[in-house]
């Protein structure tokens, strides 16, 4: 198991990016540094991550990045892999890094795409849940209730469950992770990259600008929408579904927190009223109990 | 390419971007500036493995040190100290 000392004092994001202030995001990226050091080359689409580095001709990203359109993550990647291939260079990962609306909406056909070629590399969707980069829009990934500038009186629908929809691509490694738990954030990496195949990371990343509450709760509430089964860190190997601790000590209902809890720290759930957040508990339960039997099935 | 060029017109014409430290001077975004009290760390590092802009550096011993120049001041080091060594002190205070 890794610990916090051991990790890398090196920085890969450089200081000075301009990610607004407490962006989980950019607690992700470096936690993806500190996992995978300096050996990789990223390929961003339009995203937080393209405007974090700041304008050109500087950039805050210390590693090679290909800056690419919104739908073609999983494309792009397809060709830096054959590039590397081709050249005979083995010690480099390519990894996909996209938004959740360059994941959940507009890059899921590339995605579906590489996954289905077997490309090598890992796609790791850090899931604001909105497009936060232009100003807060609603995506397939904002979950029900939540405002954005697009969905003023609340989002109507349910978010997508982009992990089983990359499940249902039989793909060798799936896993969710979340930055307020480094630990498990990096090992999962790190596995991640010591398989062979197309890997799909899916990471919650709090955003105080979209969510809408105070910049110095942002770890506090990925651990919060963990802790209330909102977010569930799980890993599918081969087909293989495993919790992760501690999502995996939450299996019983009466240990897990109210989601209420979690939804009343934040402003774009204010407009929420009991019998939504009832109902978000419902599918959240619902949720547990598919989980539930998937663990025990293994 | 030349990484010594600090401006636009000092570059020569590529899309490259060049990696840089400071692309902006993030510290005047500041309002509350957070403090150590050195002797209650117990050099955890978990401020540093928080900070989003990379603005806590690890000393020799573990311990915090702050780079004001580019600390945005969130406030999640000082949200999540598990034993409160940090504070966040009002700017110009």
């Amino acid at each position: 198991m890794v610990s916090i000392k051991e990790l890398s004092k090196e920085e890969y994001l450089l200081k000075g990016h301009i990610a607004c202030a407490g962006c989980g995001p950019a607690i992700s990226l470096r936690l993806l540094f500190k996992a995978l050091g300096n050996k990789v080359i990223l390929v961003v689409p339009a995203c937080c991550s393209s405007v974090i580095p700041g304008p050109y001709p500087f950039t805050s990203f210390a590693v090679p990045v290909q800056n690419m359109l919104f739908e073609a993550t999983g494309a792009t990647a397809s060709g830096v892999v054959a590039a590397l291939r081709q050249r005979d260079i083995k010690d480099v990962t390519v990894v996909g890094w996209a938004g959740d609306g360059g994941t959940f909406d507009i890059g899921i056909q590339a995605l579906s795409g590489a996954a289905e070629r077997e490309t090598d590399f890992i796609y790791i969707c850090y899931d604001n849940e909105a497009y936060g980069n232009t100003g807060v829009q609603r995506s397939g990934a904002t979950p029900y209730g939540a405002w954005t500038t697009t969905t003023p009186t609340g989002k109507k629908e349910r978010k997508k469950d982009i992990a089983f929809i990359m499940a249902a691509h039989r793909i060798p490694y799936i896993a969710t992770a979340c930055p307020s738990y480094p630990i498990d954030f990096i090992e999962k990496i790190r596995k991640a990259k010591e398989i062979k195949g197309t890997k799909f990371i899916h990471i919650l990343a709090p955003c105080p600008t979209g969510w809408r509450y105070d910049t110095s709760k942002t770890v506090e509430m990925g651990r919060l929408a963990v802790r209330t089964g909102v977010w569930t860190l799980f890993e599918i190997e081969h087909g293989k579904f495993k919790l992760n601790p501690p999502s995996s000590r939450l299996i019983d209902r009466a240990k897990r927190k109210p989601v209420k809890e979690y939804l009343t720290l934040q402003g774009r759930f204010r407009k929420l009223t009991e019998v939504d957040i009832e109902k978000t508990q419902k599918w959240v339960d619902e949720d547990w109990e598919r989980y539930r039997k998937l663990a025990s099935n293994q | 390419m030349s990484s010594s060029a600090k401006t636009r017109k000092e570059k020569p014409i590529t899309t490259l971007s060049s990696p840089t430290v400071g692309v902006d001077k993030t510290g005047f975004w500041r309002t509350f500036r957070p403090e150590v009290d050195g002797s209650k760390c117990t050099r955890c590092t978990l401020c540093w493995i928080y900070c989003p802009d990379g603005a806590i550096t690890r000393e020799e011993d573990d311990s915090p040190k702050i780079d004001y120049d580019y600390c945005k001041g969130c406030g999640i080091c000082a949200n999540e100290c598990p034993v409160k060594a940090i504070t966040m002190v009002r700017e110009g205070e």
